[in-house]
């Protein structure tokens, strides 16, 4: 469905995506995560025809998105990061002039209009001008118009920044419908790893314009060892006890208790437990793509932004004044 | 559906869009007319110069090539708004939409030649009422004169918004390229009478051929052959409206 070669996109000195090969099959949900400023909307820009590559190329539903651009829009929907939602005009009228723009079957319109604001949860709002709604509205509308055309290849750039966790639910809900129901391929940008974890079929973890890993999310996390599991029992317990067992990675002594390594720890956490005297305290901490994420780039994905960084900034600037 | 229909109907969906825009935004309309207002009944009466239209005063004189401004402002700000709009990211909706952009090129003059027209239209009312008597006939072919010209200048302001990425060129085009359009296209003053170098700037100007051909139409009078002045103004329409879409064509997203 998408094939790119060598994509890449300069920006003066800077090189946003550098070099990107990359194939996405058709009907898989595609994660691409990584922080802020790693090139994921760019690159997902280039493959929308919204940006010129510097180098490179791509095949988007067979057609090359330098040459073909109009063929390659034609298959694709897009939600964009930041709302592009006409903010003088009501939710509805969003909706029906992108109907309007993508050859939406006059008949089906109205129906279409009332199914995705329903879905979104905006049908009592939807006369009411853009401009008056929320920011998380907003991002609903930008969802429902970035769906309402059925596109075979739907890009998600960051669809659930800046939602409440009952919104951002509705959507991961009605992407996998979309998924099962059109077969539709999905590609999606975030720096959540709930998002990545529980949509997608591969993850790419993309950092500084380059592709770092790319696998399942299971691929991934076990790449990078396995699930911790934290043993407090009566009494004393010696690695020994765990030995021989090949899912036990590592089995070290650690806070009054016993630190292991296990290789999904759900699975063996019965075993694990039989072979132990009475259990005082069991901790199981699943590995998550945050360590898959630090220990493929060294950084933590949210080093880079969130609040914190912002206050250090404040700080640093009040300092030298 | 055939590539002409849906061609169709997103020019349609465009030209609504900016028609539903324009008359939500009613303090916009009326604040548009001001400055020509001004013009006509400050600049217009106060100055009270000589009128080469014989049996019209120079207010009279002067309201084609005011009507005339209205049009070349509105149609330049419109046009130019496109930087707002690829800041903004509302572009990028119709950027991603399957239309080729010469569609998309034309949805937006289309767009924006309605809302020029229309301020024309309610200043040639204004002025009908208050400074020129006009037949019915005239104030109709008035509007449709309007409706090219506004075609032409969006086109210009189109063309130019596409190709700069930053608000602060705004300034720069309205200093460097309308305000020398409206002065050198001899709404104030008549040509005929001007130096040599001042006429040949004005004759390279296509605003120039508009103001002429509007007084024409509403006092009968022009420097040149009503012929000359429109085959001047289909000529530099088809010509801008080629360079827009090869604008377009380049268009990208700024961010």
């Amino acid at each position: 469905m998408i094939e790119t070669l060598g994509l890449t996109k300069r920006f003066g000195a800077i090189t946003a995506v550098d070099g990107i090969d990359l194939s996405v099959r058709e009907g898989e949900v595609f994660a691409l995560l990584g922080p802020n400023g790693a090139g994921k909307t760019t690159f997902i820009s280039m493959l929308c025809t919204l940006v010129r590559p510097t180098s490179g190329s791509a095949r988007v539903a067979g057609c090359d998105i330098v040459s073909e651009g109009l063929a390659v829009r034609k298959n694709i929907g897009i939600v964009f990061q930041e709302p592009s939602v006409d903010d003088l005009l009501s939710g509805r009228e969003n909706l029906y002039l992108h109907c309007m723009l993508y050859g939406v079957p006059r008949r089906e319109i109205a129906g279409r209009m009332e199914e995705m604001l329903a879905t979104v949860g905006l049908s009592e709002r939807a006369d009411d001008l853009v401009r008056t709604y929320s920011g998380g509205m907003r991002r609903r509308l930008e969802i429902a118009r970035g769906l309402i055309h059925a596109p075979r290849i739907l890009f998600l750039d960051e669809p659930t920044l800046g939602l409440d966790p009952g919104s951002r639910q509705a959507v991961w809900k009605y992407v996998r419908e979309l998924r099962k129901r059109a077969g539709t391929t999905i590609i999606l940008t975030t720096h959540y790893m709930e998002e990545a974890d529980s949509l997608s079929d591969r993850v790419a973890i993309i950092d500084r314009g380059k592709i770092r890993e790319l696998g399942t999310a299971e691929e991934l996390k076990s790449k990078v060892g396995g699930d911790v599991v934290l043993l407090k029992v009566k009494g004393e317990i010696g690695a020994e006890a765990f030995s021989g067992l090949d899912y036990v990675k590592e089995a070290v002594q650690a806070d009054g208790g016993l630190r292991l390594t296990v290789a999904d720890a759900p699975k063996h956490l019965k075993a694990l437990l039989d072979r132990c005297p009475a259990v005082e305290e069991v901790q199981v901490r699943r590995v998550t793509l945050d360590d898959v994420f630090l220990k493929f780039t060294g950084r933590q994905i949210r080093d880079e932004e969130g609040e914190g960084s912002i206050f250090q900034r404040i700080a640093t600037t009040h300092n030298r004044r | 559906m055939s590539d002409l229909h849906s061609g169709l109907n997103a020019v349609y969906a465009l030209l609504l869009r900016e028609i539903k825009i324009y008359f939500r935004e009613k303090e916009r309309i009326i604040a548009v007319l001001v400055s020509p207002l001004l013009f006509l009944f400050v600049m217009g009466r106060g100055l009270a110069g000589h009128s080469p239209a014989p049996g019209y005063d120079y207010q009279q004189f002067i309201f084609p090539g005011i009507l005339c401004m209205v049009i070349l402002f509105t149609s330049i700000t419109y046009g130019l708004y496109i930087i707002w709009d690829k800041r903004l990211d509302f572009l990028k909706e119709v950027l991603v939409a399957p239309i080729s952009r010469s569609t998309l090129f034309l949805g937006k003059a289309l767009g924006g030649m309605i809302g020029s027209t229309a301020e024309a239209i309610i200043l040639l009312l204004i002025g009908a009422a208050l400074i020129l008597p006009l037949g019915p006939i005239r104030i109709a072919v008035a509007a449709l004169l309007s409706m090219l010209f506004s075609f032409l200048l969006v086109n210009i302001g189109l063309g130019i918004g596409a190709r700069m990425n930053s608000m602060e060129g705004f300034g720069l085009v309205m200093s460097f390229l309308t305000w020398p359009m409206f002065f050198f296209g001899g709404a104030l003053f008549d040509l005929s009478q001007s130096g040599r170098a001042l006429r040949l700037a004005a004759y390279c100007n296509p605003f120039t051929y508009c103001v002429d051909l509007m007084r024409r139409v509403l006092l009968g009078w022009s420097v040149l052959p009503a012929g000359v002045d429109l085959a001047a103004v289909l000529l530099f329409c088809a010509v801008t409206a080629a360079w827009g879409i090869v604008s377009f064509g380049a268009l990208q997203q700024t961010k």
